[in-house]
């Protein structure tokens, strides 16, 4: 293949990863390392370096769209960003020294779970009850956002300290695949700390980009980020997931979603088999 | 005259910040990427083998001397420091915004998670 050929297919990949990662909220990330890995052979640290900077260009570009909703909460972001960025730094570390083929069969495991992750929160409800942590006033982290009707809704926050574990966790993975690690980060926030799923998902999308900047300092001198590779991937991505916020209002988000979860789903599958093998 | 500010307006200017960002970024590396293709169009293509080309901030003499030369693989590398240094510029003000709130939780915990970033670029590996 030559690189003018290479270039363009991996741009038209990548838009169609950003654009389902976009209408399903999972972020481009998971189907684009397996994508460049099992279709296009590339070797899979050149992958998730390319894929680290299409997370930051991506929760960058769409960040202006989501702060204009109202929802997003920029204290619950910063806070838990001192654990996600210091996971993303111990990640990016332990990447560089684990063999691929552990990265690869740990990639099919986060990939596997975010797809039983989304089949278990399809059509889910928000909490009636919580127990707000004592922290949260405290740590100023309770808010509000818009509700339907335009009046406010004020939360509070439950579990913090499992919540700031849990991010710690979403930054190591983040920092050692290469993704944004959204479905744990809203995981930790909707489910353990009891946070709207609107708030979490757009102070989500806040804080991925802050952690992917952690480590890719890391990437870069470890030449994990390719210019060749990382330009295309970067401007597909970009494209596919404006494309894709725009298009979310008018697509069968619904079914999408039921794709996706397949998607990704068989995709594990595949990075664990070949990274069992050794063929990644 | 005091600059008025609250957590609304941070974000909205924040939103802004970050998009500028992208779009500056995103234009280096449009522009990179014509010149590599028209440099390399018709090389072939071999990412099955990784062969690391590290690169860092300690490289910057060698990254402007690229540019100069009209590298087209420098000036992407610049597009994507650039990126990379959106959120972080985000943090920047997100301090700076909490100062004006006079909140010194959240200005030192957002000191706290530049501190991190700031560590991290400059201690590579």
């Amino acid at each position: 293949m030559t690189v003018l050929v290479f270039t363009l297919l991996v741009f038209a990949g990548s838009a169609v990863a950003g654009l389902l990662g976009a209408l399903t909220g999972l972020g481009g990330g998971v189907v684009l390392v397996p994508l460049l890995t099992l279709a296009f052979h590339v070797d899979l640290r050149y992958a998730i370096g390319a894929s680290l900077i299409s997370v930051i260009a991506t929760s960058s570009g769409a960040a202006a769209a989501y702060v204009r909703e109202g929802y997003s909460s920029v204290r619950i972001g910063m806070f838990l960003e001192v654990a996600t960025t210091i996971g993303a730094i111990v990640g990016a570390f332990f990447a560089a020294r684990v063999p691929t083929r552990a990265l690869a069969v740990l990639f099919g495991i986060v990939l596997i779970y975010s797809s039983w992750l989304s089949w278990k929160s399809r059509g889910r409800r928000d909490e009636m009850t919580i127990i707000a942590d004592p922290l949260s006033d405290r740590l100023r982290l309770s808010g509000n956002y818009p509700g339907p009707g335009g009046q406010l809704i004020s939360y509070k926050v439950a579990n913090i300290p499992q919540g700031f574990s849990t991010m710690f966790g979403a930054g190591i993975l983040s920092g050692m695949l290469g993704i944004g690690s959204g479905a744990v980060k809203v995981l930790a926030m909707d489910q353990i700390m009891k946070i709207p799923f609107k708030v979490s998902t757009t102070t989500s999308n806040f804080m991925i980009g802050v952690t992917a900047a952690a480590s890719a300092g890391i990437y870069l001198s470890r030449g994990y980020i390719d210019p060749g590779l990382a330009a295309p991937v970067m401007l597909g991505v970009l494209v596919g997931s404006l494309t894709g916020a725009r298009l979310l209002a008018r697509s069968p988000v619904a079914i999408l979603r039921y794709i996706f979860i397949v998607v990704i789903l068989v995709l594990g599958v595949e990075m664990i088999v070949n990274g069992w093998l050794g063929r990644l | 005259m005091r600059l008025e500010i609250d957590d609304k307006r941070m974000e909205l200017t924040m939103g802004m910040l970050l998009r500028f960002g992208v779009v500056m970024a995103s234009t280096l590396v449009l522009a990179g990427v014509f010149f590599f293709l028209l440099d390399h169009a018709r090389q072939p293509v071999n990412y099955r083998n990784f062969v690391p080309h590290p690169l860092s901030i300690e490289h910057r003499q060698q990254l402007l001397s690229g540019i100069s030369h009209g590298d087209a693989a420098a000036i992407i590398q610049v597009g994507i420091l650039f990126l990379i240094a959106t959120p972080v510029a985000r943090v920047v003000f997100a301090v700076m915004a909490f100062l004006l709130e006079r909140d010194w939780l959240y200005t030192a915990i957002s000191l706290a998670v530049l501190g991190v970033l700031l560590f991290s670029l400059t201690h590579p590996s």
